[in-house]
């Protein structure tokens, strides 16, 4: 009897652990996001969106970090989807399973795991210094496309995989070939699974700072870029400055930016949790 | 799937016009170096827009070593250096035939703080502070009372900017004698708020970092005098201008490339630069050169303008 009840009770208070450690992050997060949203909100108008930088924290403004992060992002999606994609299919469907494809696969795990810093010093060397592109648009947006390659390799191979077999074989068993099989049912069943993943990927893209400070992105830049071989700054560097100016003002400032970096993250997970569910139901 | 292949040979197409360079280089000035230097630019370029709203100038924040080299390399403009330029950086732009001048654009001040609990610490000498910072310090000087016997018999705890920031150069070239040499057992950020915070929140701290943090928080934290030998001064934009606080009080930088003189803008924004500094100064926290030092570095702008396009700077 004795024995029971302290079973129970252990039970018990390994379920309030568990909620406990479940509720602590959530509410670290929710002191975080509220203490920013307090500091930061009424600070967000038109005029902080469309303004310029300045040495007066009133005057300052998001505009062209915002328009440079965007111009960032896009151009990473460009080039980081078609090459993950292909290369997560080559993976998948054609390697075979020898040594060599085992090699890659682990050396595509173990990118995942390399601090951005070190992209970008190789993005500095290889796109801005030996293929010229200097601290443009385009240099920072390889830079992000190579950090966030392997996130998206994984997890588009994930979503292919998660294609029923029944699908395969049918196509194969009508004779299709390899490539039409991979391009007309897999891709297509998958899509929504491979967007998914890549939309997380960039929305690590969107933060990152240390990869494009080191290829050189700018922090003071009064337009915004017209074409990829523009200069550019983006939304963490403009932060990361703010944070370190000796004037309160500024503070403030990095708040209500951080508000709206967070607003663009929360729109990309919402975009692939839009995905997610629109192919699972399309799945079935 | 054809969207796919569309987007493949979109991203291949720019790739392959990666390797243009900026056509129009007269109507930009690219500027990088010192993130202590760089809200004086950035308060210079800003204003500066409101004369020539057509000039685009870019700054980046490198530090003041990654500024010079890229300076060094022709890249940029100008450098924002927070120390002059070292006899490594200097073989390097001889390397590449770069001529340059040096300017100094306004005054920083380095001030020593505690927190104002402290009741015991009002001025400090050169050589305290020395015996508290130098690499030999590490492990052997951790109480106050060792310091100055009637100080208290309580832990001292240290707080300063990271060793990679030109701050850091410079006070422990000034202090210990020789740059970059200096105890490791302290609390380091390259952000000087969470330095402010350190010494605020703990009553046997003591930290040394940029006179604007003080200005913006006086309320938090107490000045310390220095006594470089000539009595205690504490930092002021007063005592900084004049000199008479030493020896933590440092010229601040620029750089330019004399080759970037061919573009007509460089000469006018260099000459807005040194007649505007005075004024724009005090809203970013530093401490403007005498009048008569802005004169002199003008003039030596305009010598080196001279020599380099044979033909006065147009005004």
């Amino acid at each position: 009897m004795n024995n029971i009840k302290k079973n129970r009770w252990k039970d018990q208070a390994f379920k309030f652990w568990g909620i406990f450690c479940t509720l602590l992050g959530l509410v670290l997060l929710a002191i975080f996001i509220g203490s920013i949203i307090v500091d930061g909100v009424q600070r967000i108008d038109w005029d902080f969106l469309t303004s310029l930088p300045s040495r007066k924290a009133d005057r300052a403004g998001i505009y062209t970090a915002l328009m440079g992060s965007v111009w960032v992002l896009v151009l990473t999606t460009i080039i980081a989807l078609p090459v993950g994609i292909a290369a997560a299919i080559y993976l998948e469907e054609y390697a075979k399973k020898n040594r060599l494809s085992s090699l890659l696969e682990v050396n595509i795990s173990n990118l995942a795991g390399v601090p951005s810093i070190i992209y970008g010093l190789l993005g500095l060397e290889i796109f801005v210094r030996i293929m010229q592109m200097g601290a443009s648009v385009l240099a920072g947006s390889f830079t992000l496309a190579l950090l966030i390659l392997p996130i998206v390799i994984v997890s588009t191979r994930e979503a292919i995989k998660a294609v029923p077999k029944s699908i395969r074989d049918a196509s194969f068993a009508l004779g299709a070939s390899k490539w039409q099989t991979v391009s007309r049912q897999l891709l297509p069943a998958s899509f929504g699974g491979i967007l998914t993943g890549v939309i997380l990927a960039l929305s690590r893209a969107v933060g990152e700072t240390a990869p494009l400070i080191v290829i050189g992105a700018l922090t003071y830049v009064p337009f915004a870029p017209k074409s990829p071989m523009d200069e550019f700054s983006v939304l963490p560097i403009q932060i990361f400055n703010w944070i370190s100016r000796p004037q309160h003002g500024f503070e403030v400032n990095a708040a209500a930016a951080i508000i709206i970096l967070l607003l663009i993250t929360f729109m990309m997970n919402g975009i692939a949790v839009y995905f997610r569910n629109k192919w699972q139901r399309k799945l079935k | 799937m054809k969207k796919i292949l569309m987007i493949t040979a979109l991203g291949t197409l720019m790739l392959s016009c990666g390797n243009n360079k900026k056509e129009d280089t007269n109507n930009s000035i690219a500027i990088d170096g010192s993130s202590t230097v760089y809200p004086i630019t950035e308060a210079m370029a800003e204003e500066y827009r409101t004369e020539q709203p057509d000039v685009n100038i870019t700054i980046g924040v490198s530090g003041t070593g990654g500024g010079f080299q890229k300076f060094g390399r022709g890249e940029v403009d100008i450098t924002n250096a927070s120390r002059p330029i070292t006899e490594e950086e200097k073989a390097i732009a001889a390397e590449n035939n770069i001529d340059y001048l040096e300017l100094e654009v306004a005054y920083d001040g380095l001030a020593v703080l505690v927190n104002p609990e402290n009741d015991w610490v009002n001025c400090i000498t050169v050589e305290e502070l020395k015996m508290i910072w130098e690499p030999e310090a590490q492990g052997n000087i951790t109480r106050w009372n060792q310091i100055r016997p009637e100080w208290p018999d309580e832990e001292i705890h240290l707080f300063g900017p990271g060793v990679a920031s030109g701050t850091f150069d410079y006070f422990t070239e000034a202090i210990v004698g020789e740059s970059g040499s200096s105890r490791g057992d302290f609390t380091a950020s390259e952000d000087d708020n969470i330095l402010v915070q350190g010494v605020a929140g703990d009553k046997y701290g003591l930290g040394f970092f940029g006179l604007a943090y003080f200005e913006e928080n006086k309320d938090k934290l107490k000045m310390v005098a220095v006594d470089g030998g000539n009595g205690c001064v504490k930092p002021s934009v007063e005592t900084v201008s004049n000199g008479t606080y030493t020896p933590l009080s440092r010229p601040l930088f620029i750089y330019v490339n004399s080759s970037s003189l061919q573009n007509p803008m460089v000469v006018d924004f260099i000459n807005f630069y040194l007649d505007e500094a005075s004024d724009l100064l005090d809203d970013v926290g530093y401490v403007p050169l005498p009048e008569a030092e802005y004169k002199k570095q003008k003039q030596n702008f305009n010598e080196f303008v001279e020599r380099n396009q044979g033909e006065p700077a147009g005004e």
